[in-house]
């Protein structure tokens, strides 16, 4: 299969991963969006030598990754390209925070090589957490969560259609790529000087299809709210979700777990 | 139900798509639109369906075609587009038949329900949790169609519904199309199956209706037909031999 029909039947697996049924499936989007956004929230709030501190965050999306059965391995998997960029971020720390913090026997540890990896972990823990929602969730669900959370029609329909869009880009994308391969036997991708008109034609096919897509919502009458994937209220078991998650990731923040059990084990 | 009346559309100033078309389709009629490439036959149908602009007036029972009332008008239009990929954007085949449904305002049981209905009567039961990307290219052309039925539209518009279906899922599109007792109107290049599906053929040329009659009267008039780059139907063809 070519890399980018890889890539397509991937991005559609995401759907089916949320259609599945598990706890985590059954809990109101509505719930799971803000619990999402407080681990984030959270989690980027640790101080940026605060590594101990920030460990005990992982605990929260694996528990969600064994609770709705998805595979934490297909997260990294699906996330391989984005994965390293995020541990990028704080790759010129070392080189700019040298003074010495903390000895690992008799290494020397600098600041810079802490924050390094408090960053990375930060962006890996955000990533996991971000993942297991969209996982557990349809994104037409977490459409209608943001609106319900009053965020702008504008932009949420904006979010919707990239996403819808993205696998059109990708289908056009590999036709495409089958025809210029036909007629460029023994090239291993598109020559770059195709790559002006490869990109022209493709915009100008996605923005045609995507045209398409949209008119056939509009005839069935989207109107840029999302009625059919409306929520059902709040249940008692969704009440519980929230507020014990919350806790969970209250007590992960405000308390220093890590230390407690460093002094348990010593 | 359908009238044109001297509707006019262009993309630009020198090159009109529909040039003053005017026709009524009266309640229950299978009309089929056949003519060259780039006569306007897929324009009109988005002219109608106002996803196109247009000069003149067009109503469809007795609502003017205009921004105002698009809502209304297309709850009684059931448009089948021509890309079924298109019009399968949901996740499921269930997802999709319930996306138009809950959209004006049917509650998601009564939704659901109604979709069994509709897949139960075209037989297709089995399609309703598949997955859309993993379904065949005939597969998803019949669920495109269910999707539409299931909002109960009064007339059904279909544009090129037989293209690039093979010869078993090209007749079961027709077998479905004669069931429904709709008004119907189906842009197609495939004569043999207008001939099969239409009582009624309006022939576009240049953006101009140039002949409308019973499908006999169209679709056997050889000159007629290749004076405007058509064929005679395979069928009638094979049986003038």
């Amino acid at each position: 299969m070519k890399r980018i029909d890889h890539a397509i039947v991937e991005f559609k697996e995401m759907d089916e991963m949320a259609k599945r049924d598990s706890l985590v499936h059954s809990v109101n989007p509505v719930v799971k969006l803000i619990i999402t956004i407080a681990y984030i929230f959270v989690t980027v709030s640790f101080g940026k030598y605060d590594l101990s501190g920030l460990i005990i965050m992982c605990l929260y999306p694996i528990a969600l990754f064994e609770i709705s059965d998805t595979s934490i391995g297909a997260c990294f998997y699906k996330l391989r390209i984005v994965i390293p960029l995020v541990c990028a971020v704080g790759i010129f720390n070392p080189f700019l925070d040298k003074e010495t913090l903390l000895y690992v026997g008799n290494v020397a540890v600098s600041g810079g090589v802490v924050s390094m990896f408090t960053l990375m972990l930060k962006g890996v823990f955000c990533i996991m957490a971000s993942f297991v929602l969209v996982a557990t969730t349809s994104f037409d669900e977490i459409c209608a969560a943001l609106r319900r959370l009053h965020i702008p029609g504008f932009f949420v329909t904006l979010l919707l259609l990239t996403y819808r869009y993205i696998s059109v880009m990708m289908e056009e994308v590999s036709v495409m790529t089958d025809a210029y391969m036909l007629r460029a036997p023994g090239q291993k991708g598109v020559h770059f000087s195709a790559w002006g008109s490869f990109l022209g034609q493709l915009l100008l096919r996605s923005m045609d299809r995507a045209e398409e897509l949209y008119s056939s919502m509009r005839l069935r009458g989207f109107n840029g709210e999302f009625i059919y994937a409306s929520l059902d209220p709040l249940k008692g078991r969704d009440y519980a979700f929230l507020f014990a998650s919350l806790g969970i990731i209250a007590l992960f923040r405000f308390t220093e777990l890590t230390a407690i059990i460093g002094q348990l084990v010593m | 139900m359908i009238e044109f009346n001297n509707v006019y559309f262009s993309y630009d100033k020198e090159h009109t798509v529909l040039d003053g078309i005017s026709f009524k389709i009266e309640k229950g009629e299978s009309v089929g639109l056949i003519g060259a490439n780039g006569a306007g036959k897929s324009s009109m149908l988005k002219v109608l369906l106002g996803l196109l602009p247009h000069d003149g007036e067009i109503s469809v029972n007795g609502i003017k075609v205009c921004k105002q009332n698009l809502a209304e008008v297309r709850r009684v239009l059931g448009f089948v587009l021509q890309n079924s990929d298109n019009q399968m954007f949901m996740p499921t085949v269930l997802d999709d038949m319930m996306f138009g449904l809950c959209n004006y305002g049917m509650s998601k049981k009564d939704a659901e329900a109604r979709v069994d209905e509709v897949l139960e009567q075209l037989d297709l039961v089995s399609l309703k949790n598949k997955y859309n990307h993993k379904i065949s290219g005939g597969e998803k052309r019949m669920a495109a169609i269910a999707t539409v039925l299931a909002m109960q539209p009064e007339v059904i518009i279909m544009d090129e519904p037989s293209v690039s279906l093979d010869p078993y899922n090209r007749r079961a599109v027709i077998n479905v199309i004669n069931r429904l007792e709709q008004t119907k109107i189906i842009a197609s290049h495939d004569l043999d199956m207008i001939m099969e599906t239409c009582t009624k053929v309006m022939l576009l040329s240049g953006g101009r209706i140039v002949a409308v009659g019973t499908t006999d009267e169209i679709l056997r008039n050889k000159k007629l037909l290749e004076e405007n780059r058509m064929e005679l139907p395979f069928g009638i063809a094979a049986a003038d031999r």
